[in-house]
């Protein structure tokens, strides 16, 4: 064995192992809101219901399409597809680019109400509607911060692809990065209805 | 031996001459080495810090220092302490220099991530310095960031804050690539019943990091927004709760202190074998309860919070949960002693630091009990007393199993042995001055003496001469021993492949090991790490 060695087995393993750092990274957030929802269940009913059920509807579904790309590009780079993979590939950023364009107009809207960490107006409505607005910046702005790297990513990985570097024999690269993208899925089917659906 | 004095090894061998050679390296002895450069470089201002700590707390009232610059100098002192000389101390540096030999590995599995390690350190490095020498003042926080005050202070913490996070982000990555490279690259013959213990505490604690970490980075991140977004998170006037600041944060940092002890406890795991020519006494008890401890470790955190407001039940438990850490780590001293009865002992000085090892770990954890039941902890918490126990366990243990390993280790990367006389000169001028400076301080706070004050009241006056006479006297052993250990390991005798006789893989190979560690041929593993037989020491 030469220094340099091949381990396709070897990369996904610590794909994986990064991918439980990610998890407890969220998890921390998800605990506060735990214990901030046994604290003031009636105020995060009503914070809520503030926020427009269509935009997180709508992200939901460009997420969970952008999952399918994602993963129907490793297949396609299995079967030694190349023009299909870059196709789904540069289809996932595009999605990725959409949730975030979504991400911008929703926050905007709020932002224009007054809704934001810090803000006297978000203050007045109460300490349960406050901690649950902080929560659903800081969580959903550290989701969408890992849609903008899981997107770069992808992005690389399909400039690599249609370079040759990652070929339907050496795709583990582009596998890690389709893990990587559907645990930024997974964050937001916890977050989404935490959020949006359940008070 | 004319071919060792000559032969440099991984010290020439290299794709890239000159510095770049050492900034782009991926191979795992220079980037051990060029931590341990760091890591050493930051112990020695930590030290200096400690030493004027002391010298402030000599007589009542201020002597060196007023009240703020105590403040920061603790706090600096904390963070250089814990995160960029313990957590990464014997894992970065010696766990890169010897996991991929131990396990008759090239190198680790992700060389050019253990690379970017390396940066993510540097880059904390960089930012502590910028958050001590910038614009809002050096850090009075304390290592902690205890909200609220962290969350209100005008001075640098979002600095030194995001520098823990960035080095936390290179301990994740040693940890990931750790645990990979111990599940993949072990060579042929090399079971999981024949790694060395060292990689076994390794592997527990690379578990640590990849688990606990990103914990203490959510945290960090959320009193930098604090700071910057004044959201109240953590503020029970705005709906917050501080007190979930301590939980996360302990959360973290409690497995933290193992994984800065149990690498620890792997070095002397082979050094008493060693040094007593015996196998190590119940390999599989050891192996395991590394593993018990980083698994029970996980489960304590609490038990720094008894003062902070728990309901009775939740005191009740994760005392009861911190008892229970105790098994594990007395079977380690217990396994240890054992190894040691009948066994043919030889006084070299990886051997002392190895004893001095078993002495304070057993002090501090004995302590560590006396602060796990409630009951006690009430009294002593926030005393010296607690940190008088956490050097003993950090500093006496980890902090002498590291100097144990620069004894032990240092000798085969650079092929050359330092003065033995002197060595076991500064080991007993460290062991005496420790135990007196911190027994001191643990005495004082049973007397109730607060902590991180820069002031006393007069009746603690003379057990805090006595902890700062004893500090003088462990300056004394650190200066006796870096000195000693840099001549030695630069002009002294050249030694052959193994020193001191032992029976892992590293010392079947040149000193200093060769680029790709083993040479053309791949080692095949036929026997356990402690079978000494037929192993001779070479002469030097």
């Amino acid at each position: 064995m030469s220094i340099e060695h091949r381990d396709d087995t070897g990369d996904r393993f610590g794909m994986w192992l990064f991918l439980y750092t990610e998890v407890i990274l969220f998890s921390g957030l998800f605990i506060l809101y735990a214990v901030s929802l046994a604290n003031y269940p009636e105020q995060f009913s009503q914070a809520s219901h503030k926020l427009n059920i269509y935009f997180g509807t709508v992200n939901t579904l460009v997420l969970l399409t952008s999952s399918l790309t994602i993963a129907l590009a490793v297949s396609a780079i299995q079967m030694g597809r190349i023009k299909q993979t870059l196709i789904l590939c540069w289809i996932t950023v595009g999605l990725a680019i959409v949730f975030l364009i979504n991400k911008y107009f929703e926050w905007s809207a709020e932002i224009g109400h007054g809704i934001y960490p810090g803000s006297e107006q978000l203050a007045e409505m109460g300490a349960g509607i406050t901690v649950f607005f902080n929560l659903y910046y800081f969580t959903a702005g550290l989701h969408g911060l890992h849609v903008l790297i899981g997107a770069t990513l992808i992005g690389v990985v399909a400039v690599m692809t249609a370079k040759g570097k990652v070929t339907s024999d050496r795709y583990v690269l582009l596998e890690n990065s389709a893990l990587y993208w559907h645990l930024v899925d997974l964050v937001w089917i916890f977050l989404f209805p935490l959020y949006y659906l359940i008070l | 031996m004319n071919e060792t004095t000559t032969y440099t090894g991984f010290w020439q061998e290299s794709p890239r001459p000159g510095i770049l050679g050492w900034l782009l390296t991926t191979d795992h002895k220079r980037i051990g080495i060029m931590y341990l450069g760091c890591i050493i470089s930051m112990f020695i201002i930590g030290a200096v810090l400690g030493l004027a700590l002391r010298l402030e707390l000599i007589a009542p009232g201020p002597t060196i220092m007023g009240p703020q610059t105590y403040n920061a100098t603790f706090t600096v002192h904390g963070i250089i302490m814990i995160f960029m000389f313990l957590i990464p101390s014997i894992p970065a540096a010696f766990g890169n220099l010897l996991l991929p030999l131990h396990i008759g590995a090239r190198d680790v599995s992700f060389p050019k991530l253990n690379l970017l390690s390396w940066y993510c350190y540097m880059a904390g490095l960089v930012l502590v310095i910028f958050a001590m020498f910038g614009g809002g003042g050096v850090p009075d926080t304390g290592w902690t960031f205890y909200v609220p005050f962290s969350t209100q202070t005008t001075t640098n913490v979002n600095l030194a804050a995001f520098a823990a996070f960035m080095l936390g982000f290179s301990s994740i990555l040693t940890g990931i690539n750790f645990v990979t490279t111990v599940h993949r690259l072990r060579c042929e013959g090399m079971k999981w019943g024949r790694l060395p213990l060292f990689v076994w505490t390794l592997y527990a604690t690379a578990w640590i990091q990849v688990l606990a970490t990103p914990m203490i980075g959510i945290t960090l991140v959320l009193v930098i927004l604090e700071r910057t977004f004044g959201a109240g998170l953590f503020d029970a006037a705005r709906g917050g709760d501080p007190i979930l600041f301590q939980h996360l944060f302990w959360i973290y940092s409690h497995p933290a202190v193992y994984i800065m002890i149990l690498p620890g406890m792997g070095v002397v795991s082979e050094m008493i074998p060693t040094f007593a020519r015996k196998p190590l006494f119940g390999y599989w008890a050891m192996a395991l309860s590394s593993l018990a401890i980083a698994f029970a470790g996980s489960l304590v955190w609490a038990h720094h919070m008894y003062a902070s407001g728990m309901s009775d039940l939740a005191v009740l438990v994760f005392s009861f949960l911190t008892f229970i850490v105790a098994i594990p780590s007395a079977i380690k001293v217990f396994n240890w002693i054992s190894t040691l009865h009948k066994g043919s002992i030889e006084l070299a000085p990886p051997m002392l630091f190895a004893l001095a090892f078993i002495f304070n770990f057993a002090i501090g954890g004995l302590g560590g009990l006396a602060l796990g039941a409630a009951a006690s902890d009430i009294h002593l918490h926030d005393t010296t007393f607690v940190v008088g126990h956490f050097h003993y366990v950090m500093f006496g243990g980890g902090g002498f199993a590291l100097f144990g390993a620069m004894h032990y280790w240092l000798p085969k990367f650079t092929g050359r042995m330092y003065n033995h006389k002197v060595a076991a000169i500064g080991w007993a001028l460290l062991f005496v001055g420790f135990n007196i400076t911190y027994m001191a301080m643990q005495a004082v706070g049973i007397m109730g003496m607060p902590r991180r004050y820069y002031d006393y009241l007069p009746e603690f006056h003379t057990l805090n001469l006595v902890a700062t006479i004893g500090s003088w006297m462990l300056a004394a052993g650190l200066i006796v021993m870096f000195v000693n250990l840099w001549q030695g390991l630069r002009k002294g005798a050249p030694i052959g492949k193994n020193p001191w006789g032992g029976a892992t893989l590293e010392w079947a190979i040149p000193s200093p090991p060769p680029l790709d560690n083993f040479g053309p041929e791949d080692p095949v593993v036929t026997k356990g790490p402690y079978e000494f037989k037929g192993v001779v020491a070479d002469e030097y």
